[in-house]
């Protein structure tokens, strides 16, 4: 018991947990875009690992840190634009689509990264994001370090999911995409576009789940390597209906998950761990996520229109 | 642009838009060669040859297809009943777990016996496997999308717990893995000689049997009705919750029968790289397939060709092999979007 | 009349095909400023799809249209929008989890812009309610509104976009008479302000009431164009419909037992629910169920259909009553049940006919024997209902979603009747027909009537209503009315009804 107690009060496992957060953060907050704005994109897995291989590429390519994001976040908006062709403007099945482009995106990053390192034996490294400690307020007993002694990136993703609150609540913009996801119809008969808004929403959204992949390449760790996302985009989608579609509680929802992974990982270098395979940890982000399924479900908030196409002129 | 549906497509219209789908296919196969540097068509070639070119390539693509087929069924029986399962992979390695659990000494039978009781107790794991996630989703609407996929990753730590604890071989030098079936639990070979195993047959005999249950039987109407209009079913007195369960259990143990026939048929033993994925690639079989249970079987076929033959043209001609995934992708996309094609078209406005 | 000069809306010559069906002929028409005009027409007369290319919801083949002079391009709704255009739909375009003043703003500001600008916008409605007397709470989500609200709200959006066009299509039908004089101030009201407004109906009262001038349309063909002034109910009439002006003819009939009885059933979890709801359906009797629609007649079919259960109360059918409700259960004991949505509830559009013809009956063993489907008595079942109920198809074997809408519900008749039930549910059955269709389904009913059915109309047309029962209940808040015999009560007074008057009286 007194060791769970002292890995509760050390500051690594409050810094983990935040580290660990912040590429969830990222791709939920896009999920949650898409799914406003009524398209479910099971894609997000696959375009995290596109994200994840094309940012570290551009970095390795030499080309800094920041435009790596930045080549990350558009090779994102492409796969969610071919997501929103499909199906937006084609109307197909959003599972089977969502499906097709994590097949396309995953195998994709790994046949280029094959082509473009045919020989290496251990991934390459790059340099990649340092921490940046905000002066004075990093300095509070475990809050400082844990939130304010982290990478750029993460701050990014902190910053985005206040715009990403802001913008759905209290703009224009935000009030057309919820009611995009609520009826369709209700949005035609006021002259906007459902298939405009539902494609920007869908590409804006693969743009920030490649943006969780590339922290995983730009500033957990400093190369790529096959399997890193290893499901953290299915899990963003159960942290979204967690988040009961919105931003602050899905917030919320990805510290408490990477609260519980940081503290998995310390649990099995106890002696607890000891004694239990270590195969039952790694099982608790699963377990947790079908949990939190399970215990969010009777909740109505979710976007009427979720996984219904419109087609003009039907009823 | 809008979609108007076409009310009686004709011929050109229904067998056009899949051809172009496949052409499209295989030119984006050869310029993704080309862009790994190989010769495009030389490359193509390659794949063809590896596939189907020698008689131990066709048993290869045969046997790989074999797992494909039962986890294509297993989708396409769950998909055309709006049940969406992503948990072929689990499902597939519970049947496999089960039938290294009793086949490897346990249960002291005779072939005759010891085999038909694995598949069954294989069909029950499965199909538990995917009848909770099924009943989460009937009783509280929890979306089974997120449950069946994370059940995936539970599954696969569950199997590498056991093949490094109690289940793991003492004669295995170490190594995850389990120990092996006794004789008598192992599928027969359908031909002597040949390295094909029962478990191809099996798994085209499932395809006639989903068929037979679809077209012919009571049960396979109403998979069928729910389906096609979950509202018309319920309000005509067919009760939904019981069809779901049992097209939970139908889906859960062709899976099952994926991972039993690679431990009984062709491995011998479990393993963690028991399926690289094959309940995934599953799902490309079943689209591929308009989820139709003769179209799985060539699409099974289809998708092993690929996987077999751009195994044999990487090692050739050094173009990685994640060129048959992008290619099994992109066929899939391109499918379905020509499948609507066959029905739908483009208007202006 | 004060008919003004100016030219508000001009159609010339719209032409629509779908596939074979030509839904609007060559049809034009116009608006003044400041006037009401009505374009009348029965179910399927091409009304909708008229409107709906003026919004730019559907693309007109041939034709043009001009606004205030200027013209109109095709299939842009935002463009129709912009030029002063406002429509209120039959089916309202609300999103119902967001409040009344989020629907009043989608769309309004510039997409872009970095505030919702709510507040003017809240300031805004509010003195427009005033101005056009539509009383509305902007802060309600709209879940929580009555039909009536609801359509206020949509005249309000498009109030608040400064509409100069107001296109209202079939506003009446979810509102009770008292309701639609509501309505009809508003809309005095905009028309003293300069608006025009046109009016879609198939009722020649409320035309009469409210139009200056009408456009009588048949089968997608104007088929007149009057001053109301110089015109009558009769003579409009005969021009819906042409020469052929279908009346019911009800005979009197010998009723018999009470074939089902609800007893002070109570349901939960629908909206509204029943409360404390008892009625007797008779043998050889047609009971009508009028009300305003949302007041509770979904509860009660779904009831009767054994979609719902009773959460107290019981359900008696020939005396015994009833415990394990379900659809299966009522299928079983005989009644025969023609729900409202047939595309949804009714059929299933992918399916065979055949497969539609036997959908209820499959585990019978005409049908299946030990879970084996007899595909040959089936296929001969649909061949019956094909002839037997004059079902327009190409063969048993044609997937129902190409069948017309009459023809599909001749379909779910024939599926029902041919069992010759003792109970039947008939919710909405004639809703969308054309004459035809209509015809035949109302003589398929007054049939069973005369065999000795049971039958519960309900329908949200009090005139239909009217003519076709014997006896007639109103639905108002999940509360029933008594039973009112044919004759003794005018529209009027069943009005008063569905708005909920006389029911505490009653109670």
């Amino acid at each position: 018991m007194s060791e769970i107690v002292e890995i509760l009060a050390s500051a690594s496992l409050w810094i983990a947990m935040v580290r660990i957060a912040s590429p969830l953060i990222f791709a939920t907050l896009g999920e949650l875009i898409c799914e406003r704005a009524g398209v479910l994109n099971l894609g997000i897995e696959g375009i995290m690992v596109a994200g994840a291989f094309s940012g570290w590429l551009a970095a390795y390519a030499g080309m800094g840190l920041w435009p790596a994001v930045a080549v990350a976040c558009l090779t994102g908006m492409g796969f969610g634009l071919l997501h929103a062709g499909l199906t937006v403007l084609f109307g197909l099945s959003q599972h089977v689509v969502g499906i097709g482009i994590t097949l396309l995106a995953t195998s994709s990053s790994y046949f280029a990264y094959r082509v473009a390192l045919p020989e290496v034996a251990s991934p390459p490294k790059i340099e990649a994001f340092q921490n940046w400690p905000v002066p004075v307020l990093s300095q509070i007993t475990l809050i400082g370090p844990a939130f304010f002694d982290q990478t750029p990136m993460t701050y990014l993703a902190f910053g985005l999911a206040g715009l990403v609150s802001w913008l759905l609540a209290r703009t224009p913009l935000g009030l057309a995409l919820r009611a995009v996801g609520e009826n369709p119809a209700a949005v035609d008969a006021q002259g906007l576009s459902v298939a405009w808004l539902r494609s920007g929403a869908v590409i804006a959204g693969s743009g920030l789940m490649a943006m969780g992949g590339a922290f995983l390449t730009l500033s957990a760790f400093n190369s790529f390597f096959f399997g890193m996302v290893n499901g953290r985009g299915w899990i963003c989608i159960a942290l979204v209906v967690f988040g009961a579609w919105r931003p602050g509680k899905a917030l919320a929802g990805a510290l408490l998950f990477a609260g519980f992974d940081a503290l998995q990982i310390r649990l099995q270098q106890t002696t607890l761990g000891a004694d239990l395979p270590y195969q039952i940890f790694l099982m608790l982000p699963y377990l947790l996520s079908i949990l939190a399924l399970v215990l969010s479900s009777r909740r109505a908030s979710v976007p009427a229109a979720l996984m219904r196409p419109f087609r003009k002129g039907e009823r | 642009m809008r979609l108007e549906p076409i009310a009686a497509p004709g011929f050109a219209r229904r067998v056009l838009p899949p051809l172009v789908a496949l052409g499209a296919t295989t030119l984006a196969g050869a310029a993704l060669a080309r862009f790994a540097g190989a010769d495009a068509f030389a490359a193509l070639g390659l794949i063809a040859k590896g596939a189907l070119g020698t008689k131990f390539a066709l048993m290869e693509t045969l046997n790989r297809a074999t797992p494909l087929i039962f986890a294509g069924l297993s989708v396409a029986v769950a998909f055309r009943a709006r049940l969406w399962n992503i948990g072929a992979e689990a499902q597939l390695y519970a049947g496999a777990l089960v039938t290294v659990l009793l086949g490897t000494g346990i249960l002291p039978l005779p072939s005759p016996l010891l085999i038909p009781v694995l598949a069954l107790a294989a069909i029950l794991a499965g199909a538990v496997l995917l009848i909770v996630p099924a009943m989460l989703k009937l009783r509280l609407g929890v979306d089974e999308v997120v449950t069946t996929l994370l059940v995936n990753f539970i599954m696969l730590l569950i199997v590498s717990m056991l093949l490094e604890g109690p289940l793991k071989d003492p004669m295995g030098m170490g190594w995850p893995k389990s120990a092996p079936l006794v004789h008598e639990a192992r599928l027969p070979r359908i031909l002597p000689g040949l390295r094909l195993h029962w478990g191809f047959g099996l798994a085209v005999i499932a395809a006639f049997a989903v068929w037979i249950i679809d077209r012919r039987t009571v049960a396979g109407f109403e998979m069928r009705a729910v389906g096609a209009g979950e509202a018309a079913a319920r309000f005509a007195g067919i009760r939904v919750p019981r069809v779901v369960l049992r097209t939970a259990a139908l889906s859960g143990g062709l899976a099952a029968l994926a991972g039993f026939s690679e431990v009984a048929g062709l491995k011998g033993n479990l393993t963690l790289d028991l399926s690289p994925g094959y309940g995934y690639t599953g799902i490309v079989v079943a689209m591929l397939a308009a989820l139709n249970p003769f179209g799985v079987v060539l699409a099974a076929l289809f998708v092993a060709a690929v996987f077999v033959g751009a195994d044999s043209m990487s090692r050739a001609a050094g173009v990685p092999t994640y060129i048959a995934d992008m290619l099994l992708a992109f066929a899939l996309l391109a499918m379905v979007l020509a499948l609507t094609m066959t029905r739908y078209r483009l208007r202006r406005a | 009349m004060s008919r003004a000069s100016t030219v508000a809306l001009r159609l010339s010559n719209i032409t629509k095909r779908f596939g074979p069906v030509l839904a609007n002929d060559r049809v034009s028409l116009e608006v003044a400023q400041g006037e009401v005009l009505a374009l009348l027409g029965e179910n399927g007369a091409g009304k909708t799809t008229l409107m709906n290319i003026v919004f730019g919801h559907y693309t007109a083949d041939e034709g043009r249209i001009e606004v205030f002079g200027a013209p109109l391009p095709f299939g842009q709704p935002r463009s129709a929008l912009a030029r002063g255009l406002g429509m209120v739909h039959q089916h309202f375009t609300l999103a119902e989890n967001m409040t009344v003043l989020d629907n009043l703003l989608l769309g309004t500001r510039p997409l872009f812009a970095l505030r919702s600008g709510r507040a003017a916008g809240r300031k805004r409605v509010l003195s427009l309610a005033e101005e056009y007397g539509l009383r509305i709470d902007p802060d309600m989500p709209v879940a929580a509104l009555s039909v009536g609200e609801r359509q206020r709200v949509e005249i309000l959006k498009a109030l608040y976009r400064e509409a100069r066009i107001l296109i209202l299509d079939e506003p009446t039908a979810v509102l009770t008479p008292q309701e639609a004089e509501g309505l009809f101030a508003t809309l005095r009201r905009a028309v003293k302000r300069g608006l025009s407004i046109i009016f879609i109906s198939h009722k020649l009262n409320e035309v009469m009431a409210i139009a200056d001038r009408v456009v009588v349309l048949r089968q997608g063909r104007v088929a007149g164009a009057l001053a109301i002034s110089q015109t009558n109910p009769a003579e409009l009439a005969a021009m819906m419909v042409g020469n052929d002006v279908p009346v019911p003819v009800v005979q009197k009939t010998r009723e018999g037992d009470v074939a089902l009885r609800l007893r002070d059933v109570e349901t939960s979890g629908q909206r509204p629910d029943l409360r404390g709801l008892s009625l007797e359906l008779v043998a050889g009797r047609i009971t009508g169920l009028a009300g305003v629609s949302g007041n509770g007649q979904a509860a009660l079919a779904a009831l009767i259909a054994g979609l719902a259960v009773p959460c107290s109360g019981r359900i008696e059918i020939a005396g015994r009553e009833i415990r394990d409700w379900s659809p299966a259960a009522a299928i079983a004991q005989g009644i025969a049940r023609i729900p409202e949505d047939r595309h949804h509830a009714g059929t299933i559009g992918d399916f065979t006919l055949t497969e539609n013809a036997v959908l209820e009956r499959i585990r019978e063993p005409r049908f299946s024997r030990s879970g084996w489907i007899d595909w040959h008595a089936a296929r001969a079942h649909a061949r019956t209902l094909i002839a037997g109920y004059d079902i327009r198809c190409p063969g048993p074997d044609a997937r129902i979603r190409l069948l017309s809408g009459g023809n599909m519900q001749k379909l779910i008749l024939g599926r029902v009747l041919e069992e010759a039930p003792a109970v039947i549910l008939a919710n909405q059955p004639v809703r969308g027909l054309d004459i035809g269709a209509l015809r035949f389904v109302q003589e398929k009913l007054l049939a069973a009537r005369r065999r000795g059915a049971a039958i519960l109309l309900i329908s949200e047309d009090l005139e239909e209503i009217m003519a076709l029962s014997d006896v007639i209940h109103v639905i108002s808040k999940g509360r029933l009315s008594p039973g009112f015999a044919r004759g003794t009560m005018r529209s009027t007074d069943l009005g008063l009804w569905m708005a909920g008057r006389g029911f505490d009286d009653a109670a």
